[in-house]
């Protein structure tokens, strides 16, 4: 006993000696871990306000347990399908068109011979990256404007028939939201895998180019399977964000006509929570943390699976 | 042959080093490239062009890639419009305070975590990246805010988002990457935390430094969803959420403009169109102009972050 005793202690003297040496380190993490504790895991513990019925008096902690109630009527009510439907529809969507095509743009840029051609395409495509939110569906919502916007005037000019209203139309949300994302981020994407690329040894390249390699099989067989870890780590952080469409352009894009094809998960959560002069805390709630908890599981199971299959993995 | 040929003339050596199989390769990439920067291009370029020009040659589709008409109406009513005026300088604030907060509550949360000896740090770095995977959402922050009576003051739109986790792991890595004998050296000098720290390792994060104040200006500058949230005081309203009242719910009011012909030029649908494109690139301008100023630094500073994901 006494023996196994003793270089615990020794641990603690150590650890003791280390904590004091290093005591300037924990003055700079107060604030960076208060401002953790306030804003992030506050919130985590007032989420409790799901499984309850929130009343103002009652707050967080003193409103009735209600169980699961609060999701029951979300997973019974007929928003249900169609808002995770929406939800995930879009996301997928988004991620199998989104997703492939920065990979293809970085490997082509990075062939490129002239490096200042590179960079000027690269400072091109980046632009449309720093362009708001609101400023985007602005610009949409001009240039499909059917009677003045330029795709009216094109589509006029073409069929000599007035344009119809893409933005009215449920079928064309989806595509509208994910072509219009691809435009804007298609190019801020490749910095990524361009930065990767950039640590490719050229002795590989030279080496290849003596055994008879074309360009494109030095591509293929040279940078292609380089950025491969860099691509599996950006694939599980997207699809942890699967279930978790954003709520800005989809809430700026959405108007009563198109609302069957662009209510989504986070739209939903404000309007019942939060719109319309103070709505139901603890249903919002309920929705928002079933959210979560798929986003969770997702990005775990992902990144699993890309363990198993990759050996690449966030942890 | 070749070779003999390839020794006499440089330019001549790179057309038969080049095979047929990879000249339509390159021809294929500058192709896939010139098409992308194309429909890049061509919006912005448009909308530019659309903002100098009259209203009802744009409206009747004669703009595209030049000036029609030449006009600088639509600036005009821009900087005549009221409320756009304090919200720009409203944005600005937001911006330039926020991004201070943001780089050093960052700077001061990566510093410890990038030390390798420092105890308990396994379990701060997981209490800081567990909140990337999971929230408490929309609601129970609202009900925080409100708690903190924080709603319709100008902190809210700076101190909730003090931080981004991601952005502290990227000034983390950065850290790590500074020589640790520079550190030792330093200690034996009887430097001590505080002072290596701020002569020593903020001096020579300059290219992180650089990179996330782009990152966080441009989420500021962008920012919609927290003064949608909590202000609906109009005179602490940013930027965005005017835009939005123009641009998108189509709202320009006479109220909104400061002189007396206003009314009747609003009465032409296409002065308010004039307005929206010239609002466009006066809301834009000053966040894109300052990536040219970042861009030496950035692709070493993005690689920090491809590093680790």
């Amino acid at each position: 006993m006494k023996q196994q005793a003793l270089p615990r202690r020794g641990y603690f003297k150590n650890l003791a000696a280390r904590l004091k040496r290093n005591w300037q380190m924990y003055v700079f993490l107060i604030l960076p871990l208060a401002y953790l504790i306030i804003f992030k895991y506050i919130p985590m513990v007032g989420v409790q306000i799901a499984f309850r019925r929130y009343t103002p008096a009652g707050g967080i902690w003193g409103s009735q347990w209600v169980g699961m109630a609060n999701f029951l009527k979300f997973f019974q009510s007929y928003q249900f399908s169609r808002v995770l439907g929406n939800t995930i529809k879009l996301s997928l969507y988004a991620l199998a068109a989104g997703f492939p095509l920065p990979i293809l743009l970085a490997l082509c840029m990075n062939a490129l011979r002239n490096k200042h051609y590179q960079s000027f395409i690269q400072n091109i495509t980046y632009m449309p990256h720093f362009i708001s939110t609101v400023v985007m569906v602005g610009i949409i919502l001009q240039i499909l404007n059917p009677r003045i916007g330029i795709f009216g005037n094109i589509y006029t000019s073409l069929t000599g028939k007035v344009a119809p209203d893409l933005m009215a139309n449920p079928a064309a949300f989806g595509h509208l939201y994910v072509w219009t994302g691809i435009w804007q981020n298609c190019g801020w994407d490749t910095v990524i895998y361009v930065a990767a690329l950039s640590g490719v040894d050229p002795e590989l390249h030279e080496a290849a180019v003596i055994d008879g390699a074309s360009r494109f099989k030095r591509l293929w067989s040279v940078d292609f399977p380089f950025i491969i870890p860099t691509i599996a780590i950006t694939f599980i952080l997207r699809c942890g964000s699967l279930v978790g469409i954003g709520f800005d352009k989809i809430y700026l894009m959405q108007n009563d006509l198109n609302l069957r094809a662009s209510e989504v998960i986070s739209t939903y959560v404000y309007k019942v929570g939060l719109a319309a002069g103070g709505g139901d805390f603890s249903y919002g709630a309920a929705i928002g943390l079933f959210n979560s908890v798929i986003n969770l599981i997702l990005i775990v199971l992902v990144n699993w699976l890309s363990g198993r299959v990759s050996d690449n993995s966030l942890w | 042959m070749t070779l003999a040929v390839s020794r006499q003339d440089e330019g001549v050596r790179n057309k038969i080093r080049t095979s047929a199989s990879d000249k339509r390769f390159y021809f294929t990439v500058n192709l896939i490239l010139g098409l992308v920067t194309l429909i890049v291009l061509v919006p912005l370029i448009f909308i530019v062009m659309a903002s100098f020009s009259a209203p009802e040659a744009v409206n009747s589709g004669k703009v595209l890639l030049w000036p029609v008409d030449f006009t600088l109406d639509g600036y005009k009513a821009v900087f005549k419009h009221k409320l756009l005026g304090v919200s720009y300088l409203n944005t600005f604030f937001y911006t330039i305070a926020g991004t201070a907060v943001n780089i050093s509550m960052t700077m001061i949360a990566a510093y410890p975590l990038a030390r390798k000896d420092l105890p308990f740090k396994g379990v701060i770095l997981f209490l800081f990246t567990f909140t990337m995977l999971f929230s408490g959402g929309t609601i129970p922050t609202y009900i925080l805010m409100g708690q903190l009576h924080m709603i319709n003051t100008r902190w809210v739109m700076i101190i909730p988002g003090a931080i981004s986790v991601y952005n502290m792991i990227i000034a983390r890595t950065f850290l790590q990457n500074i020589p640790g004998e520079l550190e030792e050296a330093a200690t034996i000098d009887g430097c001590s935390d505080f002072q290596y720290f701020f002569r020593i390792a903020l001096p020579l994060s300059g290219t992180v430094i650089a990179v996330l104040t782009l990152y966080y200006a441009v989420a500021h500058w962008n920012d919609y969803f927290t003064a949608f949230l909590y202000l609906s005081k109009r005179e602490y309203y940013p930027l965005q959420i005017v835009l939005r009242e123009v641009l998108i719910a189509n709202s320009v009011s006479a109220n909104d403009i400061a002189d007396m012909d206003a009314e009747t030029m609003l009465a032409r649908q296409g002065m308010k169109d004039l307005l929206k494109y010239g609002l466009i690139i006066v809301s834009s301008a000053p966040i894109l102009a300052l990536y040219p100023f970042v861009r030496k630094y950035f692709l070493k500073g993005v690689m920090i972050g491809a590093l680790k994901g």
